[in-house]
């Protein structure tokens, strides 16, 4: 019984979680444009979904910044972590504190103050301003998830392989990198999804002219979505699907094999 | 892609120096064998003053000036009175406002104490529902622990702003909901436009960031402790009282952490399902920043919240020093 109250709890919990997103992927085969009404199954919004530029546009500058944002602040994060690992006791929480700071600010305050700077230093903002803004609020989650592999790593594997002749620059590459290895690519996960999903830090660096998916949907919401962005997000939701379902199969099978 | 204006001087100067600097470095770094580590995070140093240091002080530099850029506490001012500018015209015509019937106004400070409050009960709300989800998934004799983390994670890459739209055709009054209960016999209920719906929102939103480290520290808990008080006499609840529930404290935290800070400032979600009638405190600040165009108090009250924010911030650690709890990564 206790049994079944609890399986019962955790499925409404699921199924409160998941009936907005089984709406909108339903709300993009609908044939009509509205939002309440269901007139019949339809591929319409996905082909015009093609030839929509404001999307298109908006999905490039999604997935590109999201991109070079990820691989900028996992190269800056993952130097950072390297170099405060081996810091001082003091300087190190000194850095520990700064890195805090982007993470426990509320994203209004972080984009209002990025704002701020770039109109301060007449910066036009647009597409650059975004992405600065992305690798800022990326880069402490990327040394975040790198530094607890650091500390697992043996103290002495670095200094070993400068005594026996590699130079810095070697044994980075080949000492400390393949050990921390999957903490940089958690951490450019990480990044990569973040900025994929920002709105707040977005819509205050960034001009109207140049729109991500998410302050393009804001500026629709007013008159209302148009279905065919509910085309692509249940497209890029089954995309994402599909590769974790992937992921998940490889790394069970590679389970097996060890 | 046409429409992106070419990088004014400002960006360019950012990217290049910044792009030199690393150069330098590497250079550097080739020729000098016996260079330390440290010097690794320089690029990241660089990054955070000028981008999170800079910006910081930039916001107290507005927050403290006028319009003008002399030194000034009016914003403050303005954010304790609303009529405080008008209230201050008056003054200088010779009239005085409490005459007139302009007492002060504290509309910013209720919009904060409404954000503070709506917040709360979100917390509030997410620990109740989100503690006994953590606590079963995290059951020794429950095998999908992992698989329910994904489950929570999957509707994240739905885009949130989407998420929060899709709740407002099921709460419109020709929503999914009404629907439901007209056919149903009971009539349309008003669900929109209203606290309760932007709580939902909320709390939808916010959900699995209670989950996730309170799901955490469980998993990670010695099942032979509480089994151990149970050995020892204590029944099924005195053993979730005295070991269980003490032991999961620092993700309690945590999470508290990581849904009260989004929810005091959120500001998509009550502008959708509220409508306009619950402005909150993110509202106000995007409000005034960007329709109002008062930078000075828009500053101001990014201070406040910055402030309030801290202080919780440190309240919290007091309980949970070390950061066990850990984020979700």
């Amino acid at each position: 019984m206790m049994k079944f109250i609890k399986r019962f709890y955790l499925s409404i919990i699921l199924l409160f979680l998941y009936v907005p997103i089984v709406v909108l992927i339903v709300q993009s085969f609908n044939a009509g444009k509205s939002r309440a009404k269901w007139e019949g199954f339809s591929f319409r919004w996905y082909q015009e979904l093609f030839n929509d530029p404001a999307i298109m546009q908006a999905l490039y500058v999604t997935i590109s910044i999201a991109i070079l944002a990820a691989i900028v602040s996992t190269i800056l994060g993952t130097l950072a972590a390297i170099g405060i690992h081996a810091m001082q006791k003091r300087p190190q929480s000194l850095m520990m504190t700064l890195t805090n700071i982007p993470m426990t600010m509320p994203d209004i305050v972080t984009g209002i103050s990025l704002m701020l700077l770039f109109i301060f230093t007449k910066v036009e903002r647009g597409y650059w301003t975004m992405l600065l803004a992305h690798i800022t609020f990326d880069t402490p989650y990327v040394i975040l998830s790198v530094l607890p592999k650091l500390k697992q790593m043996n103290k002495h594997s670095y200094e070993a392989a400068l005594d026996l002749g590699a130079t810095p620059t070697y044994a980075l590459f080949h000492v400390i990198l393949p050990e921390i290895m999957p903490g940089v690519i958690t951490g450019a996960m990480l990044a990569f999804t973040l900025s994929l999903d920002d709105f707040t830090i977005s819509y205050f660096t960034t001009s109207p002219l140049v729109q991500n998916l998410s302050t393009l949907i804001y500026s629709q919401a007013r008159k209302g979505i148009k279905p065919t962005m509910n085309a692509l997000s249940a497209l890029m939701f089954m995309a994402l699907l599909l590769l974790l379902l992937v992921v998940n199969r490889r790394s069970s099978k590679t389970e097996v094999k060890n | 892609m046409s429409n992106l204006q070419v990088p004014a001087w400002g960006t360019w100067v950012m990217l290049v120096g910044f792009v030199a600097f690393i150069v330098l470095l590497v250079i550097y770094f080739k020729r000098n064998h016996g260079l330390k580590r440290p010097i690794f995070s320089s690029p990241y140093t660089l990054w955070i003053i000028v981008f999170t240091i800079v910006p910081c002080l930039l916001i107290a530099y507005y927050a403290f000036t006028d319009v003008n850029g002399a030194f000034t506490l009016d914003n403050f001012k303005n954010f304790w009175d609303s009529n405080y500018d008008m209230n201050k015209e008056l003054i200088a015509m010779g009239f005085n406002p409490a005459d007139m019937g302009f007492a002060r106004g504290t509309v910013n400070v209720d919009t904060l104490g409404y954000s503070l409050w709506m917040a709360f009960l979100c917390t509030v709300i997410c620990l109740v529902l989100g503690y006994p989800t953590a606590h079963i998934m995290a059951e020794r004799d429950f095998k999908l622990g992992p698989t329910l983390v994904v489950l929570f994670v999957i509707p994240m890459w739905m885009n949130f702003l989407l998420r929060t739209i899709a709740w407002m055709s099921l709460l419109e009054d020709n929503g999914l909901i009404n629907g439901l209960l007209e056919w149903l016999g009971i009539g349309k209920v008003q669900l929109m436009y209203n606290s309760g719906a932007v709580l939902l929102g909320m709390v939808y939103n916010y959900l699995p960031f209670m989950v996730f480290p309170i799901y955490n520290v469980l998993n990670k808990m010695d099942y032979k402790l509480s089994e151990a008080a149970m050995d020892l006499g204590c029944d099924k609840w005195k053993t979730f009282y005295k070991v269980t529930l003490p032991l999961s404290l620092p993700g309690v935290v945590s999470g508290i952490t990581m849904v009260f800070m989004p929810a005091v400032t959120t500001f998509f979600i009550p502008r959708m399902l509220g409508g306009g009638n619950t402005e909150m405190f993110g509202d106000l600040i995007e409000r005034t920043f960007l329709t109002a165009n008062n930078w000075n108090v828009g500053s101001a009250l990014s201070m406040i919240m910055m402030v309030l924010i801290l202080l919780s911030l440190g309240l919290l650690r007091k309980v949970d020093p070390e950061g066990e709890g850990g984020s979700m990564i």
